[in-house]
C-alpha cells in the first residue's frame, strides 16, 4: 500500500494541482511583476462554486469544469480591473498589499456565505483503482492529470500561436517595449488575470474532490503552495511553473512518507527557503542575475508625516495611565490590553517594514517564539514570570533574527514571501518538535502575569503593565529613529545600491534592526502567553501578521505614534460598533484596500 | 528656416515635469514629410523625454502634439502606434526570450493582414540580410549590432509613416554606426519621415535635413543640418552638455 509508486504518483498528482495556481502566478508575476497573494481566494472560490454546482445544482461533471473556470476568471477579471488596474501609478508596494486585502475580503465573503464548517465536495467518479505497476491509480488521479496537462498544451498553444499569447509573452519580457509595439496591457493584464483566475479555480475544485472535503482553511494554504511552487521554478517563468509544482509535490509526498503527515508544510516552506537563499531566481536561471525588483526608493509612500507635539503625546500617554482610575468597565480595560499588545507587534514590524523597508508576513512568528520561550521558562524551569518574559524577547530577537538572515539579501516581494515562509515554518516546528513544544496539545496552566512577587492578576495591574512596556518599547524606538541608526535604516530601505556604495552594511543593520524588532514582538508574545494561560502553534497565525501589518500601514510605515494609534483603531474600533467577530477580518481587508488606494502613507504619514 | 512642407509631427509650446523638476521648457519642434529630423543634446537635456512624449509614455503638463495634424495628447501609447509612429527605443529594448523572428513579428502586431506581414518579413530580410541566419535564435543572444538591426527591422514592420529612434548609434561599432547610418538614409528615402535623437552630432548631421539643439530643456538652435554643421555653438552645445556654454 505505502509502496514508492505510490508515492510518485500521488506527489505527481499533487504537483499537477499546484501547477494549475503556480502557472496564473507565474503568468501574473512575469506581466505585472506582482505576487497575487488572492489567487488562493479564488482558488477557494472555485471550490465553492464547484460545490454550489455538484451538490445543488447537480451539474454533470465536464459542465462542472466549465462553470468553475467561467466563474472564477469572472473574479479574476473583477479583481485586475477594481482591484489593481487603479494602482498602476502607486507605489511598488502598493498591488501586493492589495491582493492580501482582497484575499481578506474575498475569504471572509466565502466563509459568511457558506459558513467555516467543512463540506464534502464529491468527484461523481466511480470509487475504484487500477493497479499500475506496484502501485494503484484513480479515475479522480487521472482526471488531475488530464487536466494539468490540457491546460499546460493550452496554454503553450495560446503563448506560441495566438496574438494575444505574444503580447502577453512581450509585455513580460518589455513592458515598455510592448506598448511601443501597440500592445495594449491592460488587455494583457485583464487576459492573465482570466487565465490565472480560472485555472486556480479549477484546481480549488479538483483538490475538494480529491479529499472529499472544502473548507476556508484552504485559500492560504493554496496561496503558500503555489508561491513555493512559482519560486522554485523561479518567478514569472511559466514551464519553470510547472516543474517547481511537480518537485514540490514530489517532495512534500516522499517527506510525507518518512516522516508522516504533519510534516508535509515543512517540507514545502523549506524547500522554499532553501531555493530562495540558494537560487533566488528559481532552479532554472543563473543565480546571478538580479530578481525581476523596483532597484530604488519607490516601495513605501513618501510623505511628510504630522507633526504631533510632545505636549500633546505625553498629555495622551498621562490620560490612558489615569483611565483606570475612572469608571470604566472591564471590557473597555480589556480592549485597551489588546490594543497595547497589538501596539507592541506594530512598533516591531513597523520598523521593520516601515524604517528598514523589509516588508514581513510572518510577524506573529516572533510572538509565538516569545509566547513559548517566556511560557517553558516560567513552567519547566520556575523563572520568575517578569525574567521569563524578557527571555521570551531576547530569544525572540536571537532567533528571529537568525532565522530571517540567510534571506538578508532578498529585496522587495521576496522578504514578504521568505519572511511568510519562515513564520509558517516556526508554526510547524513548533507544532511537531512535541518533547519541548507539547506539539499540537499546546502549553497550559501558563502562571499569570506577576512582578518582583506580586501577581498582576486585576485589570488595571495588567492593563499597566502592558501599557508601560509598550510605552517604553516606543520611547526607545523614536530615540533609535532619530538616531545616525535610523538614518541608516532608512538610507537602506530607500536605496539599499546607494547605501552600500555610502559604506553601510546591509546585514549589520537589517539585524539590528530584527534584533530590535524581535525583541519587542517577542515581549508582546511573552506577556500574551501569561495573559491566556494557554497556547498552541496556531495562537499566533497569519492573519495577525496581516493584522499587524494593516495596523502599521494604518499609521504610517515606520511611523511609532501611527503603530499605537493604528493598534487602537483596528482593536477599538470594531468594539466600539460591537462589529460581529466574523465581520472583524472582513474590515481588516477592506479597511487596508481602501488604505492602499486612496491613503498609502496611512493616517499620520510615512517616516 | 528652410521652407518645409506641411509638419507630419509637431510639437509646440510643450512643458513637462518630473515632480517638481521642469523637463522641457517651452519645446517646439517640427518634422516634416519625408525628412530626418535630429535633436542633439548632452545628458539630461531632456532627449529622452521627448520621445517619450511623443510616444505618449510620459504626459506633458501643457502643450499640443500633433501627428498628421491631429492631436496625440490624451492617446495611449498603442494608440499613438496605430497611428502610424514606431519607436526604435533606447538600448533597443528586444524582447530577449523571444527569437528574431518573433521580435521582428512583434513589430507588426498592429497589422491583421497576414499575408502583407509574411512578404513584409521577406523584405526585411533583403534590407537586413545577415538576420537571415539569425531567425530562430533568441534576440538576446545577438551582439549589439545585430540587436540595432532587429529593432530597426521590428520597427519597421509597423509600415509607419514615421520612426522614432532614441540614440540609435549608441554602444555599436564604428562599422555597424556607419550601416546604421546608411540604413537611416535607405528607410527615410522610402518615405519614411525619421525622428532621431542623438548625441552623436557629427554623425547624425551627416544624414539629418533639419536639427534641433537641446540644452536643460530648452531649444537653444535650430536649422537646416548643412547650416548647423558649421556653426561653433553646435560644438559646445553637445560638448559641454550643461549650462556652462
Amino acid at each position: 500500500m505505502s509502496s514508492w509508486l505510490d508515492y510518485t504518483i500521488n506527489g505527481l498528482i499533487v504537483g499537477n494541482v499546484y501547477a494549475l495556481v503556480a502557472v496564473g502566478l507565474a503568468l501574473i508575476f512575469g506581466v505585472s511583476r506582482l505576487i497575487n497573494f488572492a489567487q488562493g481566494s479564488i482558488y477557494l472560490v472555485g471550490a465553492y462554486i464547484g460545490w454550489v454546482a455538484v451538490v445543488q445544482l447537480h451539474t454533470p461533471l465536464p459542465l462542472t469544469i466549465i462553470v468553475v473556470a467561467a466563474a472564477a476568471a469572472a473574479v479574476g477579471l473583477i479583481i485586475e480591473r477594481f482591484g489593481l488596474r487603479p494602482l498602476q501609478n502607486s507605489v511598488r508596494i502598493a498591488p501586493l498589499l492589495a491582493t492580501i486585502g482582497i484575499s481578506f475580503v474575498l475569504d471572509q465573503l466565502v466563509m459568511l456565505t457558506f459558513s467555516p464548517n467543512p463540506r464534502a465536495l464529491p468527484s461523481q467518479l466511480p470509487d475504484v483503482r487500477f493497479q499500475l505497476g506496484g502501485g494503484t491509480i484513480g479515475p479522480l488521479d487521472l482526471l488531475i492529470a488530464g487536466v494539468g496537462i490540457t491546460s499546460a498544451l493550452l496554454l503553450f498553444v495560446f503563448l506560441r500561436y495566438s496574438k494575444l499569447g505574444w503580447a502577453v509573452r512581450a509585455a513580460s519580457q518589455d513592458r515598455d517595449a510592448a506598448m511601443q509595439m501597440g500592445v495594449d496591457v491592460n488587455r494583457v493584464n485583464q487576459a492573465v488575470f482570466g487565465i490565472a483566475a480560472a485555472l486556480g479555480g479549477v484546481s480549488g475544485m479538483l483538490v475538494g474532490m480529491y479529499y472529499n472535503q472544502i473548507d476556508t482553511a484552504m485559500s492560504l494554504q493554496a496561496t503558500l503552495k503555489g508561491v513555493v511552487a512559482e519560486v522554485v521554478g523561479g518567478a514569472g517563468n511559466v514551464p519553470g511553473a510547472v516543474i517547481g509544482s511537480l518537485l514540490l509535490g514530489l517532495v512534500e509526498s516522499y517527506g510525507v512518507a518518512v516522516f508522516g503527515t504533519s510534516y508535509r508544510n515543512l517540507f514545502a516552506f523549506l524547500l522554499l527557503v532553501v531555493v530562495l537563499v540558494l537560487r533566488p531566481n528559481g532552479l532554472f536561471v543563473s543565480a546571478r542575475q538580479a530578481p525581476p525588483e523596483p532597484l530604488t526608493g519607490t516601495f513605501i509612500a513618501p510623505s511628510r508625516p504630522v507633526r504631533i507635539p510632545r505636549w500633546a503625546l505625553a498629555v495622551a500617554a498621562a490620560g490612558f495611565a489615569v483611565l483606570p482610575f475612572f469608571p470604566v468597565s472591564f471590557y473597555v480595560l480589556q480592549t485597551l490590553i489588546n490594543a497595547w499588545l497589538l501596539g507592541m507587534l506594530a512598533l516591531s514590524l513597523t520598523l521593520v517594514a516601515g524604517t528598514i523597508g523589509q516588508v514581513s508576513l510572518g510577524h506573529a512568528a516572533l510572538l509565538a517564539i516569545g509566547a513559548y520561550t517566556s511560557a517553558l521558562l516560567s513552567l519547566t524551569s520556575a523563572v520568575p514570570v517578569g525574567l521569563a518574559i524578557i527571555g521570551g524577547g531576547l530569544m525572540s530577537a536571537a532567533l528571529g533574527t537568525l532565522l530571517i538572515s540567510p534571506s538578508f539579501r532578498l529585496r522587495g516581494h521576496y522578504v514578504s514571501i521568505a519572511t511568510l515562509a519562515i513564520g509558517e515554518i516556526v508554526s510547524l516546528v513548533i507544532l511537531n518538535w512535541e518533547s519541548v513544544t507539547r506539539g499540537p496539545i499546546g502549553i497550559s496552566g501558563i502562571p499569570p502575569l506577576s512582578l518582583f512577587g506580586y501577581d498582576l492578576i486585576s485589570p488595571s495591574s495588567v492593563y499597566w503593565f502592558s501599557l508601560a512596556v509598550m510605552l517604553v518599547l516606543a520611547l526607545l524606538q523614536g530615540r533609535l529613529l532619530t538616531s545616525h541608526l535610523g538614518r541608516s535604516f532608512r538610507a537602506i530601505r530607500d536605496d539599499d545600491i546607494a547605501a552600500r556604495a555610502y559604506g553601510l552594511s546591509l546585514n549589520r543593520y537589517k539585524s539590528l534592526a530584527f534584533i530590535f524588532g524581535g525583541f519587542a514582538a517577542g515581549v508582546s508574545g511573552g506577556i500574551a502567553a501569561h495573559l491566556y494561560s494557554y497556547i498552541n502553534h496556531e495562537t499566533f497565525n497569519t492573519q495577525q501578521s496581516i493584522l499587524a501589518l494593516t495596523v502599521v500601514i494604518l499609521g504610517g510605515l515606520g511611523n511609532v505614534v501611527g503603530a499605537i494609534v493604528g493598534s487602537v483603531a483596528l482593536v477599538g474600533l470594531p468594539e466600539v460598533f460591537r462589529i460581529a467577530a466574523e465581520y472583524r477580518i472582513l474590515i481588516y481587508g477592506i479597511v487596508l484596500l481602501l488604505l492602499v488606494r486612496f491613503r498609502p502613507q496611512g493616517l499620520l504619514g510615512t517616516i | 528656416m528652410t521652407s518645409a512642407p506641411e509638419p507630419l509631427l509637431a510639437l509646440s509650446n510643450v512643458n513637462t515635469f518630473y515632480g517638481q523638476a521642469q523637463v522641457h521648457f517651452d519645446l517646439s519642434i517640427t518634422v516634416a514629410r519625408g525628412h530626418i529630423v535630429c535633436l542633439l543634446g548632452g545628458n539630461a537635456s531632456g532627449k529622452s523625454t521627448t520621445m517619450k512624449i511623443i510616444l505618449g509614455l510620459v504626459k506633458p503638463r501643457s502643450g499640443e502634439v500633433t501627428f498628421d495634424g491631429a492631436s496625440l495628447i490624451g492617446l495611449s501609447t498603442p494608440q499613438i502606434v496605430r497611428r502610424g509612429i514606431a519607436s526604435v527605443p533606447e538600448a533597443r529594448r528586444l524582447f530577449a526570450d523571444m527569437s528574431v523572428r518573433e521580435n521582428i513579428l512583434m513589430g507588426a502586431f498592429v497589422r491583421n493582414d497576414r499575408d502583407a506581414v509574411a512578404r513584409d518579413l521577406e523584405r526585411m530580410l533583403t534590407l537586413f540580410p545577415k538576420l537571415g541566419q539569425r531567425l530562430s535564435q533568441r534576440a538576446g543572444s545577438l551582439s549589439g549590432g545585430e540587436q540595432q538591426m532587429v529593432a530597426m527591422a521590428r520597427a519597421l514592420m509597423s509600415r509607419p509613416r514615421m520612426i522614432v529612434m532614441d540614440e540609435p548609434t549608441m554602444g555599436l561599432s564604428p562599422l555597424y554606426v556607419d550601416r546604421v547610418l546608411e540604413l537611416i538614409r535607405t528607410i527615410n528615402q522610402a518615405g519614411v519621415s525619421v525622428f532621431m535623437v542623438e548625441q552623436n552630432a557629427s554623425l547624425a548631421l551627416e544624414i539629418a535635413h533639419e536639427a534641433y539643439v537641446l540644452q536643460t530643456g530648452r531649444i537653444v538652435l535650430s536649422g537646416p543640418a548643412r547650416t548647423l554643421k558649421d556653426d561653433s555653438r553646435v560644438r559646445d552645445a553637445y560638448l559641454g552638455g550643461s549650462e556652462a556654454a
